[in-house]
């Protein structure tokens, strides 16, 4: 289809794949270039061999070749240290960075929530906050546009097989990074947020837990309506996505309990967490694609020529 | 068993476990008389802050009466010996948490992983040993892996900066023979100058026998609270282990009748309910489950109509750990619904 945008990977890891393996299917991006820094790496094997073009040596490798290839969305899973540098490289070049690491440097995007507000600034990085972020932002969203939160606070619970190094090293960053989130994007007028992570064998699925204090007595009925349509939303790119109990009102107090199930891509299905952040970046992509080919947003001009 | 002039280190829980079992409603002037009592009686160290340490107000643990920051400041300027701790899991509680309670007056921080997940206490660990605090690293529900593996995940935490290790049996699940084999696993595989210290819980009644067979094994720091007063069916009660271990001649440095007297007359009028292993708090030792869970299972019991023993046991059967205070309710509203 001539309405695809194309698009790059860097950062060939499990994230940079289970996204290439989703990337695939899309109809809206089609992935040209998988991006990475070690020439040994079983990611960059992987996607030569899913037909991707793949460069070894970093951004700076193919910033040549996106003007030729026409690239125009790039998917940073790479980590936060580097992240500001590929941005500023390829926003030059009017390529959209979309930022999976927690460098934040562009507004947060949560798709159901506050994407459209992203897409009609032409906005040209944003960042996916955090799994538990996307997991839960949506339905502490669903609850203040019926009635003001006062506070909110989620419990995101992971399997230990799907926490990498880098959250562990930097937890207090997930934290603060999904609270500031909960804020900003979910609207309340305060966040929490706390993460546990549980060992268990067989490792079990992503559970994430709301709990929004109001400022006035829940409407219970129009709360619930907005909670379910909100998970249809999330469900419409995370199959897995599911409300397992509630909305429970007690008092001021209304406690959703979700859980999420992974595709199965490249990420073991216990891995909802990363499957969340994949698929909700992909789907931000689309949008943006969505939106330029009914021509409700334009794509920023570029010089014909680069140099470098 | 020989302990005979053994040295015991005993850090008190009462103020911080102890908020487990009050719902986290100790109140300033409570924490101050009890703090200043238990110094006078000579113990060492005091742990203050909500039950699940620092960060830990929230919808999902409870909101305490009063902030840690309060609680600090109330206590520490009160103290003539003893020295303070707080309790940090990452998750929950952050470097700037710590930052706020080094800026109180604490003296040291125990950081608290569930003990497969060391890995997360590497920058509290770091950030405290490079700003003077002393460090303790503290692997809670160690009933759920092997010696072998508790070691590793210690080893860990020594790398960080930790200079005590725990073994924690957060569920008070342990006997004694466990508690001396992963003792010694953790004695031959850390440094000499690394500590060891041991926490138990009685919900099997083993608290004491269990802080014994840890100081044969080599532990140096062990936990307890006055009357017990902590999660589930309570701490190792600390009046209790001084007395046990003056007879053994051990030294604890610690006044056994002034202890006592904490016990009995300022603890005991606190408690909302009594201490005991009773059928819920024996579960969660049989089960294997966290012991802070006991006051949510029986309010879940109460709300849902599910039986608190049937929630814990399916909590253990699952593999809950520690802080997922939230899957009580969950796991009390999937019961009540598939029975109706």
């Amino acid at each position: 289809m001539t309405q695809k945008l194309k698009a790059i990977i860097i950062g060939p890891g499990n994230i940079g794949t289970d996204l290439l393996m989703k990337m695939q299917r899309s109809n809206w991006i089609e992935p040209v270039w998988m991006v990475g820094i070690d020439p040994t790496s079983e990611g960059l094997k992987r996607a030569q061999e899913m037909g991707i073009k793949t460069c070894d040596s970093g951004v700076d490798g193919i910033l040549d070749a996106v003007i030729e290839d026409d690239i125009r969305i790039a998917f940073d899973a790479t980590s936060a240290y580097v992240h500001a540098e590929n941005s500023r490289k390829l926003n030059e070049l009017g390529v959209i960075m979309i930022d999976l690491t927690p460098a934040a440097i562009g507004p947060f995007c949560v798709p159901p929530v506050n994407l459209k507000e992203h897409t009609k600034k032409l906005e040209m990085n944003v960042n996916m906050v955090t799994c538990g972020g996307q997991a839960t932002i949506p339905m502490v969203a669903a609850v203040s546009q019926v009635q003001s939160v006062n506070y909110s606070e989620i419990v995101a619970t992971v399997s230990s097989k799907s926490v990498g190094p880098g959250t562990r090293k930097n937890i207090d960053e997930f934290t603060r990074t999904t609270a500031r989130a909960i804020e900003q994007v979910g609207g309340a007028e305060k966040g929490k947020a706390l993460i546990i992570i549980n060992p268990a064998e067989p490792p079990m699925l992503m559970r994430d837990t709301v709990h929004c204090l109001l400022d006035s007595e829940p409407n219970e009925a129009l709360i619930r309506a907005s909670v379910e349509k909100m998970v249809e939303k999330v469900q419409q790119y995370v199959p897995g996505y599911r409300l397992v109990n509630g909305p429970v009102f007690d008092g001021k107090r209304v406690s959703i309990f979700l859980e999420v199930e992974g595709l199965g891509d490249f990420l073991p299905k216990y891995a909802g967490n990363l499957d969340i952040m994949t698929a909700a970046a992909l789907r931000t992509a689309e949008i943006f694609a969505e939106e330029v080919a009914n021509n409700e947003i334009k794509l920023p001009e570029r010089a014909a020529n680069h140099i470098s | 068993m020989d302990l005979r002039n053994r040295y015991v280190v005993l850090h008190d829980m009462s103020l911080r476990d102890g908020m487990h079992a009050k719902g986290h409603q100790i109140s300033l002037d409570e924490a101050v008389k009890v703090a200043t009592g238990l110094d006078e009686a000579g113990v060492p160290l005091i742990e203050l802050t909500h039950g699940d340490g620092l960060g830990g107000n929230s919808v999902n643990y409870g909101f305490a009466a009063h902030s840690d920051e309060d609680y600090l400041n109330a206590v520490i300027p009160k103290l003539k010996n003893a020295k303070t701790s707080v309790l940090l899991i990452p998750g929950i509680g952050t470097v700037d948490d710590l930052k706020r309670a080094r800026d109180c007056g604490a003296d040291m921080v125990r950081v608290a992983t569930h003990c497969t997940e060391a890995d997360v206490s590497e920058q509290h660990l770091n950030w405290a040993r490079e700003n003077g605090l002393e460090t303790v690293g503290f692997l809670m529900m160690s009933h759920m892996i092997s010696k072998e593996k508790l070691a590793e995940q210690a080893k860990l935490m020594e790398s960080y900066g930790a200079q005590c290790v725990y073994c924690t049996d957060s569920a008070g699940y342990m006997l004694p023979d466990e508690v001396t084999s992963k003792i010694k696993s953790l004695r031959d595989a850390l440094k000499p100058e690394t500590d060891i210290g041991f926490h138990g819980h009685n919900n099997m009644s083993m608290a004491v026998a269990n802080s014994l067979a840890a100081i044969e094994a080599g532990a140096l720091r062990i936990d307890g609270s006055v009357a017990g007063l902590g999660a589930g069916a309570g701490n190792t009660a600390l009046e209790v282990l001084v007395a046990v271990l003056n007879r053994m001649k051990a030294h604890t440095g610690i006044d056994l009748y002034q202890i006592m007297d904490v016990a009995e007359d300022l603890i005991v009028p606190l408690l909302d309910q009594p201490i005991r292993v009773d059928r819920n708090s024996l579960t969660l030792g049989y089960a294997g489950v966290y012991s802070s869970f006991l006051l949510f299972a029986k309010r879940a019991e109460e709300k849902y109509g599910v039986s608190a023993r049937d929630l814990l046991v399916e909590l253990g059967k699952r593999g809950t750990v520690g802080g997922q205070e939230d899957m009580i309710e969950d796991l009390a509203l999937t019961m009540s619904l598939n029975r109706n």
